[in-house]
């Protein structure tokens, strides 16, 4: 069959799923740890919701959905134990101290 | 906080999980590939054509989304229940999660960006005639709207009505017709 227009995948039928890259690792992240049963897809829908509700009573700046949808995966990766925010921080710091033109770490 | 910092902390998050072995780069690519390639409202299309030329296929697709979607191989892995709901002249169906962002994935992939705006979720509970007619629905004023709201549990997927003048098309010709929006209820085919 010829795919086209709304049959077409939705990278070619001129939306993006993703805006940004880092919205799909993200995303991919936060289904592959549930498909791998590390937590329930409940425990994380109930961060997801937390987190928007809580923009929702107090609305600050332009709405990102995946802002909290990644805050949503730290918390729920602290809350089942697995990844601590102090090490994340840590990682994260050390991310953004490496020299530009240098972004992936040496294999 | 920019793209930038997501990017980064995205990738700090990635490379603490992989270490621990909870995670593979592959399984994060293949989720994306997934929803990029493979899964997307050209499922819900294949679904609501096969519905409008099939009496019988449409019956148990109202009677049970998830049983009658994994008939064209749709579904699967997911635990939600698919319930498909269908307009008619005197009923207009129109799909929110107002929490989050619950969406049909099976059949209509990763949600518009718009559905997840604090305005349409809010909105179109409140004042789901008006947020039609600004999305460009024009009902007549007879129709009533039927708000559905998405759960964790329970997805939902609108059946819209077949446009007049297709009698005589088939099956993957109908499918090319039916847009995302209509799937959602904020389109009129």
């Amino acid at each position: 069959m010829e795919l086209s227009g709304v049959l077409a995948p939705p990278m070619a039928n001129g939306e993006a799923v993703f805006e940004a890259p880092w919205q799909g690792r993200v995303f991919g992240m936060a289904r592959a740890l549930a498909e791998a049963g590390l937590y329930s897809w409940d425990d994380f829908r109930r961060c997801l919701i937390d987190e928007i509700a809580r923009w929702d009573r107090e609305p600050e700046g332009t709405y990102a959905y995946y802002d909290h949808f990644l805050r949503a995966l730290e918390r729920v990766l602290a809350e089942q134990g697995l990844v601590a925010p102090a090490e994340l921080g840590a990682r994260v710091e050390a991310f953004a101290a490496r020299p530009h033109g240098h972004d992936h770490p040496a294999a | 906080m920019s793209h930038d910092h997501r990017a980064i902390r995205a990738e700090a998050l990635e490379s603490l999980l992989i270490e621990r072995g909870w995670l593979t780069a592959d399984a994060v690519d293949e989720v994306i590939a997934t929803y990029n390639e493979r899964v997307g409202p050209m499922n819900g299309a294949r679904v609501v054509a096969r519905a409008w030329v099939d009496a019988d296929f449409k019956q148990r697709l109202l009677a049970d989304g998830t049983a009658a979607i994994a008939e064209l191989g749709f579904g699967g892995e997911q635990t939600e229940k698919l319930v498909v709901v269908e307009n008619t002249e005197q009923i207009h169906n129109v799909v929110v999660c107002t929490l989050c962002s619950c969406y049909p994935w099976a059949v209509l992939g990763l949600p518009p960006r718009w559905y997840k705006d604090p305005a349409y979720r809010s909105r179109v509970v409140r004042e789901p005639r008006r947020v039609l007619t600004e999305m460009g629905v024009k009902l007549p004023p007879a129709t009533r709207i039927r708000v559905w709201d998405s759960s964790a549990e329970v997805r939902y997927m609108v059946l819209p009505r077949r446009p007049a003048g297709t009698d005589g098309l088939g099956e993957a010709e109908l499918a090319a017709r039916v847009t995302r929006d209509s799937m959602i209820g904020v389109e009129v085919l």
